[in-house]
């Protein structure tokens, strides 16, 4: 099992998120210029600024080389983990719904909030509890997730919802309290906290462990059975 | 392009011109909504429309307004 972790011109949290990878897989960087992907079962698209995120948030970003790749990748059933302006990414890119609008309160965050796992089946939390209470860092200044209302009703219908910010913990305004969201295949997520940041009790918290070592389960086990398209296409 | 924070959904930059505006002495402002102006030189203008739907604004968030000028 083998993360790539993006690496925009503007990413700052990309080493944290590699060595999170690393407790529980191989890891290796991967540079938005090129398409090739390097033969990764899972992507995680990291936190910073990228592309200095002129105009809007990860608007410029989505157009990246690699994430024509990453694009692919998730049709064809692969995982992808975005973390704050990663989560930004693959909202503008499509990859998930909704939207990441300016705090409700304009200022930049950074405290450590509670997070509460909605759904532990999905493949970035299945290694948690139900109901589990993760305490990890948020640090953003549009951090305010958005969907219309009916389209939190299609997620809410399909299980979309997989963290929500503990009742109080909500820093930024976000509607629902919904601090990560996953596509409607369930193989997409993103989430405004910073799990990388808390895997280690050197730094406070290792609750964010839980989120690469669920992702790291679940892609050695399509390893064994070849679930991934791909992987059933190198067999044949 | 006019690009803008749709209706219904809140803009704190907005909120905070609103409330700094009293301080000022202005009174009598009800809402303010802030965006961003984007000027374009371009050889055919039909392409405006889809600039906006792909990259100059989000769709789901802002509304936009196209406004064309003959040099």
């Amino acid at each position: 099992m083998r993360f790539g972790v993006v690496r925009f011109p503007g990413s700052c949290d990309e080493t944290d998120a590699l060595l999170a990878c690393r407790r529980y897989a191989d890891a290796e960087i991967l540079w938005h210029g090129d398409r090739d992907l390097h033969g990764v079962d899972a992507v995680v698209v990291p936190g910073g600024f990228s592309y200095g995120d002129y105009l809007r948030v990860g608007a410029i970003a989505r157009f990246s080389p690699v994430m024509e790749a990453v694009g692919e990748l998730a049709a064809s059933g692969g995982h992808v983990l975005g973390i704050c302006n990663g989560f930004q990414v693959l909202c503008e890119a499509g990859l998930l719904p909704g939207a990441l609008l300016p705090n409700a309160g304009r200022r930049f965050l950074c405290r450590q909030v509670d997070v509460e796992v909605v759904r532990a089946d999905s493949p970035f939390t299945r290694m948690a509890a139900p109901g589990q209470i993760l305490s990890i860092p948020v640090k953003h200044t549009t951090g305010r997730y958005y969907a219309p209302g009916e389209v939190l009703e299609s997620m809410n219908a399909h299980g979309q919802i997989i963290l929500r910010y503990a009742e109080g913990h909500n820093p930024n305004g976000s509607v629902g309290d919904v601090a990560g969201v996953s596509n409607e295949a369930g193989n997409v997520m993103g989430l405004m906290p910073h799990p990388e940041h808390a895997v280690d009790a050197l730094t406070g918290s290792e609750d964010g462990g839980v989120i690469f070592e669920s992702l790291a389960q679940v892609a050695d086990a399509s390893d064994e059975t070849g679930i991934r398209a791909g992987l059933v296409d190198d067999a044949a | 392009m006019l690009i803008r924070p749709k209706e219904g959904i809140l803009d704190p930059q907005g909120q905070a011109v609103k409330r700094a505006l009293p301080a000022l002495g202005f009174a009598g402002v009800e809402e303010v909504r802030v965006g961003r102006l984007v000027e374009l030189e371009v050889e055919d203008a039909s392409q405006v429309e889809a600039m906006c739907r792909k990259l100059l604004a989000n769709p789901l968030v802002e509304d936009y307004e196209i406004e064309l000028v003959d040099p």
